[in-house]
Parts: C-alpha cells; sequence; structure tokens
C-alpha cells in the first residue's frame, strides 16, 4: 500500500486546487463538499492498508522511508522531500485523515447555504494536506514546510468569515504567535545542521544516541524546538491566540483547533523524544509549562460564557497535559492522550457546533438552557464526549487521563500529582458547567426569535461517530492491571532509544498495584464529585450576575492579552513609529543627507561666481595654470 | 549557439529603442506594441542562455572581448557565471511584465517613456555582463539617466525631491566607484606590468595589495554598492524614490535595479580585496543585521501601502548582503536566490499596489478595507505573493531566506551566530507588517464608499502578474532548477577567496585587523 502513498498528499493538495480554481463555476455544494471529503477518505483507506502492512513486518523493523525528489541543494545541504512512516506517523495519519473526513462530511451540513462554500473546502483541504506532511515529514524542513502549511490554512480558516471585524485580528494573531514559535524552531534546525550536518530526523537521533545526559547544546536544541512546539500547540506563553481562533467556523475549531493543528507540538517532541530523554533539563521545562498551562487555562475556563471560548481553553488545558506527560517520559501517554482528546474534543467542538447553528448562531451559553429536548443527539452525545473529558470510567478520557496522574505521581512526585488533580476536577466542574447550562434547566432564549432545532444527518451521524470512539477509544489503552495495552505495545519500538536513556537515568522503581488502585479511586471519586458540584449548582442558575474579585480575573483571562498588547504590540510599534523611524530616519539620516546636499548648493553657488562670462577672465585663470603646472614639471625635475 | 550573444541581448533594446524616437508620438498604440515586441527580443536571447549555459563549467561563458580604449588597456568584455545569467534573465523577463504594466497607466509623453525603458533594460544587461571595468561602470552610470527621467517626469507630487535625492546618492557611490576604479588600476600597474581595467587580469592580483590598502579600494568599491542595494543606514533615497516612482519604475528598481548593489558585492567587491572583505565584514554583518530588522520594524508603521512595500525591501536585501558576508555555500547560494525572489515577490508586490493605486489614486492603507469583498481574484494573488514575501515554506522567499540564514548560522567568516540568530526574528516581524497590510487592505467590512465598486483584476493585469506567480511557486517547490546553475559560479567564488586569503595573511600579518580609517 506505500506503493501509492504519495495520494494521500497528493489528493488532498489536488481538492485544494479543484475547489479553489473550479468551486465557483461548478457552484455546487454537493460535488465540492463530495469531492472534498473523498480526497480525504481516500488516503485513510491507504494509510489503513499501510497500518496493515506495517503490522506485517516484525515490530523493530516497522518503519517505511518514502524518498521522492530533491527538494533543496546545495552547499553541504541536500534535502530530499521524503515521508517516514513508523508506528507513531501512521497512528496520527489515521486520526488526521479519519476525523478529517469526519469533519468534511459534518461541514456540508454546518456550511450550507453559506456564499464561501467552495473556499471552504478548498482551505480544508490544503489543511489535510499540510497537517499529513507535518506528520510524515522524514525531515525537519519537510515537516517545517507542513508546519507552516498548517500555519497558513488555519490563517485562512480563522478569517474565513473575512467581512466580521474581529476575524481578521484572530487571524492575523494566529499567524504570528505561530511565527514567534518558529523562530525557536528554525534556530533548532540551524543549531542542528551546524553541529550534525543533516536535516533529517532519524539521522540526527542517530548522532545524538552516543552522546552525554544534559549536553548544553542538546539541552538548547530541545528548547528551541520547545519554543516552536509552544506556538503551534498554544502553550504559555504563546496561548492567548487558540481562544481568538475560535473565530473560525466551528468544523475548523473542531478540526484545526483541537483535534490535529494543536497537538504538532506534541507530536514534534514525541517525534524527538530521544532528544528530550537526553536533555532531562529540557524535559523537566515541558513538566513545568505543561502543568502551568493546564492549571491557568483550566481556571479561565471556569468562568466563560461562550460555548466555544469554554471548549477552547480546555483544549489549551488538555494540550498541557500531553506536555505533563512528554515532561514526564511518558512519550506513548501523551500520544495516547493526544488521540482520546481528538475524539471527545472533536465530538464536543461539533455537539457546539450543532448547538450553535441550532440556536441561530447563538453562544452565549446564558442565552440557552434546556436544549436536551430540541436535539436530543447532540445532546446525548454530547453528555458522552463530557463524561469521557472528566475522566469517567469506562469512557476513553479516563485511561488516558488517569495514566498521565499515574505518570505525574511516580515520576515527578507528590505537588506536580495535586496540582494536575485539582486541575482533572476543574476539567469535569466547567464541563458540566457547559452542559447544565445548555442542556438543562430555564429556557433563557428568545422563543419568538430562536427555534432551536436538531441538524441535519450529515451533522449527526459524525457525532454518532465520535461518540462511539470517544466512547471506546480508551481501550485501545488498557493499564496493565485490566489486560493488555495495545498502544503501548505498538508503539514501543518508536520510543524504545528514549526509554532505554531514561531507564538509566533514574530506573523505575515498581510502585505496588493497590497504589495505583488507590490513585485511580481518588481520580473517579474526584471527577464525579466534581461533577455533581458542578451539575447541581448550574443546572438551576438562572440569573447571571457580573463577576467580581478573582472570578472577574477569571473571566478577563488573567488580564495577558491586555499585558501583552502594552508590553509588545504597542511598545514595538511605538518605538518603531517614533524612534526608528521619524528619529532615526527622518531627522538622523535624512537630515545628514539634506543637509550634505544644501552645503553643496551653497558651495557651488559660491563657485558659481567664477564664471564670470568673459573670456579675458578664462583665458587668464587659463594661463596661470599653465604656469603653475609648467613651474611644478620644471621644479620636480 | 547564436555568436555574441550577449552584445545582441544588450544592444537590440538599445538599437531597435532609437527606431521610437523615429515614430509619431500620437501614435501610442503601435509604440506600446512595438516596445513590447522588442522587449521579447532580449527575453528570447536570454532564454538561449538559460538553456545553453553550462552549469559544470566554472569560468566565464559567453564570452567576447575586443579591444577598446587602448590607452587604458580596456576592453569591450562580456562574459557571464550563473549569477550574472540569472540576473539577466530576471531583467529581461521582468521588462515585458513592465510595459504590461505602464500600458493604461502612462498617459503622458508615452514616447520617451517607452524608450527609456528600453534603454534602461540594454543597460541593465550590460551591467551584469561586463567582465571590464571600465565597461562595467559606463553601463552603472548610464542607468541613472533612465531612471532619473523616469521618477522626474512620470513620478508622483513630490518627484523632484525623490529625483535629486536618488540622484545624489548614487552619484556619491558612484564617484567613490571611479576612485576606486582608477587608483586599482594604478596598484595592480607594476604587477600586471601595465595599466588595465580587465576584471580577470586584475582579480589575479589585486589579492597581492597590502591590506591597508586592500581595506581603502573595499570601501570605495562597497559603499557604492551598498547603497545602490540599500544597506541601512544609506536606504533613506529608497523609500521616496518607491513612492514617488510610477509602478513600472519601482517594479524595475526593486527587482533589478537593487540587485545591481548585491551582485556588485559578489563580482567585484569579494573577490578583488579578500583582505578588505575579511576586514569589513564584521562591520557590514551589523549594519545587515540593523537592516534586517530596522527595516521590518519600520514597515510596520507605514501608512502608505508603497512605502511599506519599500522598507521590506531594505529589510530582505539585507539578508542577501549577510548571506554574501557569510561566505557559506549555502548562504551565498541563498543570498543569489533572494535576489530573484526579492525581483519576483516585490515586483509583484509594487504591481499589486500599482492595481490598488489606479482605481483609488492613492496608497494609504487606511483608505481601503474589505477589498477582498469587490476583487475575489485579486485578493488570491495578493495574499499569495504576501505569503512569499512573508517566507513561507512552499513558496519562493522561504527558500532565500532559510538558506542565508542556516548558511550563515556556521559561517566562519562571520564568526558568531549572532547575526543570524537576531537576524531570524524577521520572520516574525515580516508577518506583521504584511499581514497587518493584507488585513487593513482586504478584510473587513467596506466602510469607504468610494471602494464599493471598484472592478475586480483585468485580463492585462493578470497576464503582467501571473509570470511572477508561476516562479514564486516554482522556487519554493523546486528550486534546483536555479540553484543548480549558480552553484559553481558561487563555489568557484568561495575557492578562490580561500586560495588567495592566506597569501593576504602570510603578506600582511594585520591583515584582519579592523581598518585603520573610517
Amino acid at each position: 500500500m506505500s506503493k501509492y502513498f504519495y495520494l494521500t498528499t497528493l489528493l488532498p493538495l489536488i481538492g485544494f486546487l479543484i475547489n479553489g480554481m473550479f468551486g465557483k463555476k461548478i457552484n455546487n455544494e454537493k460535488i465540492s463538499g463530495t469531492i472534498s471529503s473523498l480526497l480525504v477518505f481516500i488516503p485513510f483507506l491507504i494509510g489503513v492498508g499501510t497500518l496493515f502492512e506495517l503490522m506485517g513486518m516484525p515490530a523493530d523493523q516497522r518503519k517505511i522511508v518514502l524518498n521522492y525528489f530533491s527538494w533543496i541543494a546545495t552547499g553541504n545541504l541536500n534535502l530530499t522531500y521524503s515521508y517516514y512512516i513508523d508506528p507513531l506517523s501512521i497512528s496520527l495519519f489515521l486520526i488526521v485523515t479519519g476525523i478529517g473526513f469526519l469533519i468534511h462530511v459534518y461541514s456540508i451540513g454546518y456550511m450550507h447555504g453559506d456564499k464561501g462554500f467552495a473556499k471552504f473546502f478548498c482551505f480544508l483541504n490544503l489543511f489535510i494536506f499540510a497537517m499529513l506532511n507535518l506528520i510524515l515529514g522524514d525531515s525537519f524542513l519537510v515537516i517545517f514546510l507542513g508546519w507552516e502549511g498548517v500555519g497558513l490554512a488555519s490563517y485562512l480558516l480563522i478569517g474565513f468569515w473575512y467581512e466580521k471585524k474581529f476575524t481578521g485580528d484572530a487571524a492575523k494573531k494566529a499567524f504570528v504567535m505561530n511565527r514567534i514559535g518558529d523562530f525557536g524552531f528554525m534556530t533548532a534546525m540551524f543549531m542542528i545542521f551546524a553541529n550534525f550536518g543533516t536535516l533529517n530526523i532519524q539521522e540526527f537521533l542517530g548522532k545524538i544516541g552516543g552522546m552525554g545526559i544534559n549536553t548544553p547544546l542538546l539541552i538548547m536544541i530541545a528548547l528551541l524546538l520547545f519554543v516552536g512546539a509552544c506556538g503551534k500547540s498554544a502553550q504559555i506563553p504563546l496561548f492567548t491566540w487558540l481562544p481568538d481562533a475560535m473565530a473560525g467556523p466551528t468544523p475548523v475549531s473542531a478540526l484545526i483547533h483541537a483535534a490535529t493543528m494543536v497537538t504538532a507540538g506534541i507530536y514534534l517532541v514525541a517525534r524527538t523524544s530521544l532528544l528530550y530523554a537526553l536533555a532531562p533539563v529540557a524535559q523537566t521545562v515541558v513538566l513545568v509549562i505543561g502543568i502551568a498551562t493546564a492549571v491557568m487555562a483550566a481556571t479561565i475556563a471556569l468562568k466563560q460564557d461562550d460555548i466555544k471560548k469554554v471548549l477552547a481553553y480546555s483544549t489549551v488545558s488538555q494540550l498541557g497535559f500531553m506536555f505533563i506527560a512528554l515532561g514526564t517520559g511518558s512519550y506513548y501517554v501523551a500520544v495516547f492522550h493526544l488521540i482520546t482528546h481528538a475524539f471527545f474534543k472533536a465530538l464536543l467542538f461539533l455537539g457546539s457546533g450543532s448547538v450553535i447553528h441550532g440556536m441561530h448562531e447563538e453562544q452565549d451559553i446564558t442565552k440557552m438552557g434546556g436544549l436536551r429536548k430540541y436535539m436530543k443527539v447532540t445532546f446525548i452525545t454530547f453528555f458522552i464526549g463530557s463524561l469521557a473529558i472528566s475522566g469517567i470510567p469506562p469512557l476513553s478520557g479516563f485511561f488516558s487521563k488517569d495514566e498521565i496522574l499515574y505518570k505525574v505521581f511516580t515520576n515527578a512526585g507528590i505537588f506536580p500529582y495535586a496540582l494536575v488533580l485539582m486541575t482533572a476536577a476543574f476539567t469535569a466542574f466547567y464541563m458540566f458547567r457547559l452542559v447544565a447550562l445548555t442542556f438543562y434547566g430555564k429556557e433563557r432564549f428568545d422563543h419568538h426569535h430562536v427555534h432551536p432545532h436538531e441538524s441535519p444527518a450529515t451533522m449527526t451521524i459524525p457525532l454518532i461517530i465520535l461518540a462511539i470512539l470517544s466512547a471506546i477509544g480508551g481501550f485501545m489503552g488498557l493499564p496493565h492491571f485490566l489486560g493488555p495495552n495495545v498502544l503501548e505495545h505498538w508503539l514501543e519500538p518508536v520510543f524504545a532509544n528514549a526509554n532505554t536513556v531514561l531507564a538509566t537515568i533514574h530506573p523505575e522503581h515498581e510502585h505496588a498495584l493497590s497504589t495505583e488502585l488507590i490513585l485511580v479511586a481518588v481520580s473517579v471519586i474526584v471527577a464525579a464529585a466534581s461533577i455533581i458540584i458542578s451539575f447541581k449548582k448550574f443546572s438551576k442558575q438562572e440569573t447571571f450576575p457580573e463577576a467580581k474579585g478573582f472570578a472577574k480575573v477569571l473571566e478577563r483571562k488573567y488580564y495577558v492579552d491586555e499585558l501583552y498588547d502594552t508590553a509588545f504590540v504597542f511598545s514595538i510599534r511605538e518605538l518603531s513609529e517614533i524612534l526608528l523611524w521619524k528619529v532615526v530616519d527622518i531627522n538622523i539620516i535624512d537630515g545628514i543627507v539634506n543637509g550634505l546636499g544644501k552645503w553643496f548648493k551653497r558651495l557651488s553657488v559660491d563657485w558659481r561666481k567664477i564664471q564670470t562670462g568673459i573670456i579675458q577672465d578664462y583665458t587668464t585663470i587659463s594661463v596661470a595654470g599653465i604656469v603653475i603646472i609648467l613651474l611644478y614639471i620644471i621644479f620636480k625635475m | 549557439m547564436i555568436p555574441n550573444i550577449l552584445s545582441l541581448t544588450i544592444f537590440t533594446p538599445i538599437v531597435l529603442a532609437l527606431v521610437i524616437l523615429f515614430m509619431k508620438k500620437e501614435n501610442e498604440t503601435m509604440i506600446k506594441w512595438y516596445a513590447m515586441i522588442v522587449s521579447l527580443i532580449p527575453f528570447v536571447l536570454s532564454l538561449v542562455l538559460f538553456f545553453t549555459y553550462n552549469p559544470a563549467n566554472a569560468d566565464y561563458q559567453f564570452v567576447e572581448k575586443w579591444k577598446w580604449i587602448t590607452a587604458l588597456n580596456s576592453y569591450y568584455y562580456l562574459g557571464i557565471d550563473g549569477i550574472s545569467m540569472l540576473l539577466i534573465v530576471l531583467s529581461t523577463f521582468i521588462m515585458p511584465l513592465c510595459i504590461m504594466a505602464s500600458w493604461n497607466t502612462i498617459k503622458t509623453r508615452v514616447k520617451e517613456y517607452f524608450f527609456l525603458l528600453l534603454m534602461l533594460e540594454g543597460a541593465l544587461i550590460g551591467v551584469f555582463s561586463s567582465l571590464d571595468l571600465v565597461l562595467f561602470y559606463i553601463f552603472w552610470e548610464f542607468i541613472l539617466i533612465p531612471m532619473y527621467f523616469m521618477i522626474g517626469i512620470w513620478g508622483s507630487d513630490d518627484r523632484i525631491y525623490a529625483t535629486v535625492k536618488f540622484f545624489l546618492y548614487t552619484m556619491f557611490g558612484s564617484l567613490l566607484l571611479l576612485i576606486g576604479i582608477i587608483w586599482l588600476g594604478f596598484l595592480c600597474q607594476p604587477m600586471i606590468g601595465e595599466f588595465t581595467t580587465d576584471l580577470t587580469r586584475l582579480v589575479m592580483v589585486s589579492p597581492s595589495i597590502a591590506a591597508d590598502k586592500q581595506i581603502f579600494l573595499f570601501i570605495l568599491f562597497t559603499l557604492s554598492f551598498l547603497i545602490k542595494v540599500p544597506l541601512f543606514p544609506f536606504h533613506t533615497w529608497l523609500p521616496d524614490a518607491h513612492v514617488q516612482a510610477p509602478t513600472a519604475g519601482s517594479v524595475i528598481l526593486a527587482a533589478v535595479l537593487l540587485k545591481m548593489g548585491t551582485y556588485g558585492l559578489l563580482r567585484f567587491s569579494l573577490p578583488l580585496f579578500p583582505a578588505g572583505f575579511v576586514a569589513m565584514t564584521p562591520y557590514i554583518a551589523i549594519l545587515a543585521t540593523i537592516g534586517i530588522i530596522y527595516g521590518a520594524l519600520v514597515s510596520i508603521v507605514q501608512k502608505d501601502a508603497k512605502k511599506l512595500v519599500a522598507y521590506s525591501s531594505v529589510s530582505h536585501l539585507a539578508f542577501i548582503v549577510l548571506g554574501t558576508f557569510a561566505l557559506t555555500a549555502e548562504a551565498m547560494q541563498g543570498g543569489v536566490i533572494q535576489m530573484i525572489n526579492h525581483g519576483l515577490s516585490t515586483g509583484a508586490l509594487f504591481l499589486i499596489v500599482g492595481m490598488l493605486y489606479e482605481r483609488r489614486h492613492t496608497k494609504l492603507i487606511a483608505e481601503y478595507g474589505g477589498i477582498m469583498k469587490v476583487m475575489p481574484v485579486f485578493s488570491v494573488i495578493f495574499m499569495l505573493v504576501v505569503f512569499s514575501s512573508i517566507g513561507l515554506p512552499g513558496l519562493n522567499g522561504f527558500i532565500g531566506e532559510f538558506l542565508v540564514l542556516i548558511g550563515s548560522y556556521k559561517s566562519a567568516n562571520l564568526g558568531t551566530p549572532v547575526y543570524t540568530i537576531l537576524s531570524t526574528t524577521a520572520v516574525i516581524f515580516a508577518a506583521v507588517y504584511l499581514l497587518w497590510m493584507f488585513q487593513r487592505v482586504m478584510l473587513g467590512p467596506i466602510e469607504n464608499e468610494k471602494n464599493k465598486d471598484l472592478k475586480d483584476i483585468s485580463k492585462l493585469e493578470l497576464a503582467s502578474i501571473i509570470p511572477l506567480v508561476i516562479f514564486i511557486v516554482w522556487i519554493g517547490v523546486y528550486p534546483n532548477t536555479f540553484l543548480s546553475k549558480t552553484e559553481t559560479s558561487v563555489k568557484k567564488i568561495i575557492e578562490n577567496f580561500e586560495k588567495y586569503k592566506p597569501k593576504v595573511t602570510e603578506t600582511t600579518p594585520n591583515g584582519t585587523t579592523p581598518p585603520p580609517v573610517k
């Protein structure tokens, strides 16, 4: 199957071109949508075929390198455009194309009637193309091509409804913040190339294998790559773009800003896991940033009233969880949570889209309530998703989150564990605040203008499929006291080298099964308690008084946007305008140039007086000149 | 193969331009078509150059050499390597597009305009193919005349100020260059046995000139080139010239004229004065780094779209300078491809601003907003060009920037990665100023009544910009088409440098110390 693998990126690219160039001419939603969806579904099938091909190989040889063409060849740089398929990349490949396909189908319903329908699918296919390159790239540069490509797609889709004022700001903010991350990514590539002479990831990992623990160079590279990861995966301090990115259509939020693109940072760290294993300092930084982001975003989510904003901050927080897993050296757990999160968060976003759709573009949950009787499928699936993210067994989120909690407890200690557990409690709390305010309680919307209704089948079927996946997806990573951990086993060869290094640094102490069971019990009780408290509190809430004190700080997102605006945006603009442009350019440099010009002009005015126009004067001067020259020659001799 | 193809390429536009002088000035359509057809001849000839050029051969190719000014031992000496070949192709490629862009926009003195345009083209090709310093100097100076008139006659309101400034700056540079050429000839005279301005002979002996004199000569040559680039702090003529120049003038200025400066560095400053090059590297690297960041920051706050693009040029061109002084194959190749890229992207940006200007007669960003709604096709092209200029991988701009940065990071000549790391911040600022401009012009609701019924891009406008777009994508996806043409030439420059460098340090151990005179 890998023989046809080039089609997996080529087809979405073709879809992008078809809808981009002929979308207006086709002018048929069904055709545009179907073409686009199919061009994502076929790659999914090829991916499944390739998965079986990999499974047929011996575990430690499960990798396929596909070299396509020489992309950039000059000097010592010889960069081949090639893909690397291994258990990690194929897993994410299936998530992206699988969920991507479902969201394409959903979008046919959601975007119905939008005048930019074809354009929307054009951009979605572009995104899939770029995202697959990001996952499959064999070298940092091909990954970076995808990395920037998804950034472009994200920019285009956030700003999709360009006539609204704020979408442009949100789109630009997303791109620029990602570029700050790219600065780290690029500098890391320069360092890698300068020191290892290659940009190929496997070659690079092969070369660092023998280096010592915590070599400054490796720490620097790891940290710089992590800066890139922070940008793409919305971690502190580069997280503020993601909530704003909700300005885009909801399927985009589900696909790009929840399930796939934002997990690229996690993928990058997992892909280079050996580097982080060799640089425990950097790995600790990943852990700390992960915890800080998880806590901060979860607390903000407690006080948001926009249904998508709650989910956005939830995403930031959950991405923090994944980084926590990476920071504790449990790479496969991060991927596990990435996968389950892709299921339930895509579900939740699509559910919120269905709500928004049914509520005529209303996003404020204080103006909803009691919707469960109007939209049954949406409600049930959303409820399942909420249980899954809260960590209620046996839904998928339970397994992956529990694994993270366990790893934090054993690898990082009790204090980080307490923080993460608290965040898990917040997660359950804000999710059921959302569920209660949206689907339960009094109907707070205006019945004359709003007639809530269930969405069409193209939207509800993807919801049902994702709900099933969210429910059962966790069984691929069962804790070992329950059964075989399929996913861990599958990803084992990918992380084998990193795990060997980690084992030499701090040998894993065996924990008693009882510890593990106690931890499970604690987290389930905490989650269940949070759900009950939250549900009780909010299902009856009818008035929404203005927030005060710390609640206000949370509602205003810790004033981070305001801080960035003054500290960076405003100051850079003022510096550039007043100091650089007006003072340096116009006053100093131009002042000197124009001053010189004036000086020459004055000089020439004075000298002009010599040009009297009288022949006699000229003759006198000429003769004088000749005499001087003659005298010079005579005396010289 | 066509004999004397370089001379043909230079002189067909110049000689055939003279015919325009005998045409009736009322006959504008005929003049335009004539200019268009004439401009296609050198383009076809340069394509022949492109396809028959042998990239494996490091020597100058298509050489023509005749004795010319016997008193000075100056030659009519032409020949090209991969770098000059690409720049010639760029010049002849841009020119028909400029004629299209001028088709409906130049309404006064049509005859003179197209005459000057063709003269300019011939001179440009001459600059890039001269291997004799006097010949080079003549072409170099000749360029000033048509450019001076183009801004001065067909420019906007403040054109006189802009032309005077442009003239002052470049004349100052040219003067230094002339002094440098003469002095160099005299210094090399004892070693060669006669005074000559033949570059290939001078290059063999000039590296053995004493280091302090080399530094002086280097400054004389390089200042003139850096003004042309223009590198901070010699850049202030550029924004004024661009803002005042007609669209086609801006396109030529940005796409080709500025490259004369960066080309001069590669062709003359570097091979002639290796000791001076090494000694001055830190200063110029600092200026380049400042220029990269400074140009980007000042772009952010521009209110005039054209001025914004002009300042972004200051930033983009400094990358080329940095790449040249890094002296690694990757960085210099990046610099060369960046010369082409900047020609394509910034050329396209000026065309785009020109199209907006034709519709609304203003370049102020604040006058626009929401244009995407009324000009959908235009907006696609605009966006693509913006992202090319931002340096999005998959488009051309990235290739140049990335190669310059990755090559300069490990550069022994620069000696430190600090310049590279600082310059990399420009990837952030470039996104800020370009996306912000795009947002203010294209996105949001239409608030200005005058923008409500602007016409989308016309067929003629499309024809003028689509060729640029094609190569913007081509270079991004498969840069090897072009990189492979210049690889040996760049490597030869580096090789020669390495060959002559040790000699320099032997004869003058203080060759690497900073110059005593500033």
